[in-house]
């Protein structure tokens, strides 16, 4: 077990660069989709390329008043989309599923421009998902009456849909496809970072025919997400973003006794066992906290590796690491790229800092020198290396609270039950990794872990027929999957 | 002058698998129909009791789960058998505090709901959800055909310690129609009573006690509720709440909670408890469950 890891090849070659050459058009402004068209916003915010900082575009501010616009154009087309037959509304959505796959590359290309995200996870990961989830979702629409054993499903109403930037065209699809094919309408509010592929979806929308007002995409900040979450014409609020903000809207909606879904944040752990297959396990934690920059809400940002391989674990981890490349988001070889924003760098920085002082060791495999930082050396964008801590004790700030950044904390443990303690020791219950090749120990630790989802030798995947969403403080309801049309309507007997 | 006093009883509360008084030493009046004569002393919980009931029901939380879903359906089966054996003094405690106004406007099904009818329906609710103790997870979880060679099922497990609140109204039937869609699921139930008459859930703690309930696993409170909902809602131990027709300000007392600790919080409104197809269907378990999902890779 201890012989000589091979180099990885990168660290011998020099790979050419590889640039995605698809152009995408951009318009210098957008305006707010309401009611089937766009129209002008009063104030306006920009959208940056997290990767080289230059502005890609300016899209509307939308104000109360033009929140206002939305749900009621959303009101206003509930009713002929509530009755129309769900075959008929599947259709639609089939129509869109297409587009979207017609149009891929293009909104790929866009998403990656927006958000920092390599373009292989954008072209491979993302878009792909998103044209699944409308596929799924539009097969649903006329076999809803199956679903619900002895109940009789109906729409819910109007959905006011806040999502977060980190999959922004995926959770844009995670909440409009399941709401549609319930038959509700719905305002879809993208966050501020990356508004672009959202826009685009509507331009899709619009070709596809969709009945004005079915969906209504509106731009904006944190202000113009609380007056969508809190306007009195929504029945129903779906929020994915940060426990803290889920809270707040929590509270809003509790007042008035609205439905409400919450995807929020995690601290999700890996449990690697003695008998795992390393190799495996390795991959595993990098797909876990690596992917998409570790802006992803069930990261595995806690690894548990059993005490007697913890050392093999972390060298091989260390190697490996040594393999990913940083840098240009648009390189087709990049596998880590550029952190979404500056305030995000800044929070993933101030934890590094944090974690260091705390008493917890940092180590960077891919650093050029031990006096670079991890976010250092980067001429322009947002960036930071892969990295991960060692000595890290459990009341370590950095063992708690979400960093939501490519950052990882590795742990030990003697027993399966502290194991399962350790891991379940969390406000939050998002999804858990557990690795071991001893098939009655893996289900055993799945029924034990407290978490949504639970990936068992595997890590990080996604399927528009899986349901997804979590325990305890990282939420309430399940987007995906049968279990997440629930969320989407009423029952009655 | 009768030629042999009666004995009372003396009403305590079920925490642990004991029957202690509130540690406040409080009590509680309860009177009969006409508002005047006093039936019974009940204890008033406190805070405290809250904590000790919801500390001893989040003990008794994983041995419940684990507990296997047949045992589980077995012990609900039994205490409905106890509460038929205990039919006379229900009913007539039902009957004795009846809120005449109250049932009269829930009471849409099947003739006025007098303590007799009450017990029968409450038997009959805990022998439905018994059924599903071994049953839930079948009708709403099930496997997800994705696309990859993975082996991908979703499950509904309890959520966890669920705090059930009983409305005035039907103090026996709408206590046991909260009640066992939480508990046949492998939740823990922390239970506040009707605070107008308290008494026939002090006796089904009595059921409970002796049908083989493990300690912790069924805790019934009697108390004011107005008092008691404030630390329900903000209490962060507790992962849901099930109540029903509840006046709008204990809803959103208890839905104010919601942003404390996300605990789950159903209250459902405008129940008929009479109603056979309202209250018994797992969508009255389903808001006390969680579901997750497991994947794993499937190749040689």
């Amino acid at each position: 077990m201890a012989g000589e890891l091979a180099p990885y090849p990168c660290s011998m070659w020099n790979y050419a660069p590889a640039p995605e050459t698809v152009k995408v058009p951009i318009a210098s402004r957008y305006g707010l989709f309401i009611g089937g068209r766009f129209v002008p916003g009063r104030s306006l915010l920009t959208t940056v390329n997290p990767a080289n900082e230059e502005v890609l575009s300016e899209v509307a501010l939308a104000s109360a008043k033009d929140v206002d616009a939305a749900v009621s154009a959303a009101r206003k087309a509930l009713p002929a989309w509530a009755s129309l037959s769900g075959a008929e509304r599947g259709k639609y959505l089939f129509r869109l599923a297409r587009r979207i796959q017609e149009r891929s590359r293009e909104l790929a290309v866009l998403e990656t421009l927006d958000s920092g995200k390599p373009i292989k996870e954008s072209r491979d990961v993302d878009i792909p998902l998103v044209a699944a989830h409308f596929f799924y979702h539009a097969g649903w629409a006329d076999k809803l009456s199956f679903a619900f054993a002895g109940r009789t499903p109906t729409p819910v109403g109007v959905c006011g849909q806040v999502i977060p930037w980190n999959f922004p065209l995926l959770m844009a699809a995670w909440k409009l496809a399941p709401a549609l094919a319930c038959g509700n309408t719905c305002v879809l509010k993208p966050a501020e970072t990356t508004p672009l592929t959202a826009l685009r979806l509507a331009e899709l929308v619009a070709e596809c025919d969709f009945p004005p007002g079915v969906i209504n995409v509106i731009t904006g900040d944190g202000t113009t997400g609380a007056a969508l979450a809190g306007h009195q014409g929504v029945d129903k609020v779906a929020f994915t973003g940060s426990t803290e903000v889920g809270k707040k809207i929590a509270a809003g909606a509790a007042a008035t006794g609205r439905k409400l879904t919450l995807e929020l944040g995690g601290k999700s752990p890996h449990i690697i066992f003695e008998d795992a297959s390393i190799d495996q396990a390795v991959e595993g934690v990098i797909a876990g906290i690596y992917f998409n920059q570790g802006e992803v809400c069930c990261a595995g940002s806690r690894v548990f590796v059993q005490e007697p391989i913890l050392d093999e674990v972390v060298r091989r981890l260390t190697h490996r690491m040594r393999s990913l490349r940083v840098g240009d988001p648009m390189d087709k070889n990049t596998d880590v790229g550029a952190v979404n924003s500056k305030s995000q760098l800044d929070r993933v920085r101030h934890y590094l800092g944090v974690g260091e002082a705390e008493g917890a060791t940092l180590c960077v495999p891919g650093r050029t020198g031990d006096d670079v930082g991890p976010t250092e050396g980067f001429d322009k964008g947002f960036f930071c290396r892969p990295c991960f801590f060692t000595n890290v004790q459990p009341s370590h700030t950095i063992a708690r609270e979400e960093i939501f950044g490519p950052v990882l904390s590795v742990m030990s443990f003697r027993t399966p039950d502290e194991a399962i303690t350790r891991a379940n020791n969390t406000p939050f219950g998002l999804a858990a990794g557990v690795w071991t090749d001893k098939g009655s120990k893996i289900f055993e630790t799945a029924r034990q872990l407290k978490a949504g989802v639970v990936w068992l030798n595997t890590y990080n995947k996604f399927d528009p027929a899986s349901p997804f969403g979590g325990y305890k403080e990282s939420g309430f309801g399940r987007e995906g999957g049968l279990q997440g049309l629930r969320a989407y309507v009423k029952l009655t007997p | 002058m009768t030629d042999r006093i009666d004995i009372l009883k003396t009403y305590k509360m079920y925490i642990d698998g004991k029957f202690p008084r509130s540690e406040s030493g409080r009590t509680m009046e309860v009177r009969r129909s006409d508002g005047k004569q006093l039936l019974a002393h009940a204890c008033r919980a406190s805070r405290k009791d809250l904590r000790d009931a919801v500390e001893a029901a989040r003990r008794a939380q994983p041995g419940w789960q684990s507990a296997t879903p047949y045992l589980r359906g077995q012990i609900l089966y039994r205490i409905a058998e106890m509460v038929e054996g205990k039919r006379d003094e229900l009913s007539e405690l039902i009957d004795a505090a009846h809120l005449a106004s109250k049932s009269k406007a829930k009471g849409r099904t099947g003739g006025p709901l007098t303590g007799d009818r009450e017990v029968t329906l409450s038997v009959d609710r805990l022998v439905h959800y018994a059924g599903w103790a071994d049953k839930y997870s079948q009708v709403l979880g099930c496997n997800n055909p994705v696309s990859g060679p993975f082996y991908n099922f979703t499950i509904a497990e309890p959520t966890g310690v669920v705090a059930v609140v009983a409305p005035d109204e039907a103090p026996l039937l709408a206590l046991v129609s909260l009640l066992a869609p939480a508990s046949c699921s492998g939740n823990t139930v922390v239970a506040l009573a009707s605070d107008t008459n308290p008494l026939p859930a002090m006796v089904l703690a009595e059921a409970c006690a002796t049908g083989d309930v493990p300690a912790g696993v069924i805790n019934l409170l009697s108390g004011d509720r107005a008092e008691l909902l404030r630390h329900v809602a903000s209490h962060r131990d507790l992962d849901a709440v099930h109540a029903g027709n509840l006046s709008q300000l204990d809803a959103s007392t208890l839905r104010a909670g919601v942003a404390e600790n996300l605990k789950r919080v159903t209250v459902h409104e405008g129940v008929d408890w009479q109603d056979v197809e309202a209250c018994q269907h797992p969508w009255w378990i389903e808001p006390m469950v969680e579901f997750k999902t497991v994947w794993h890779p499937s190749s040689v």
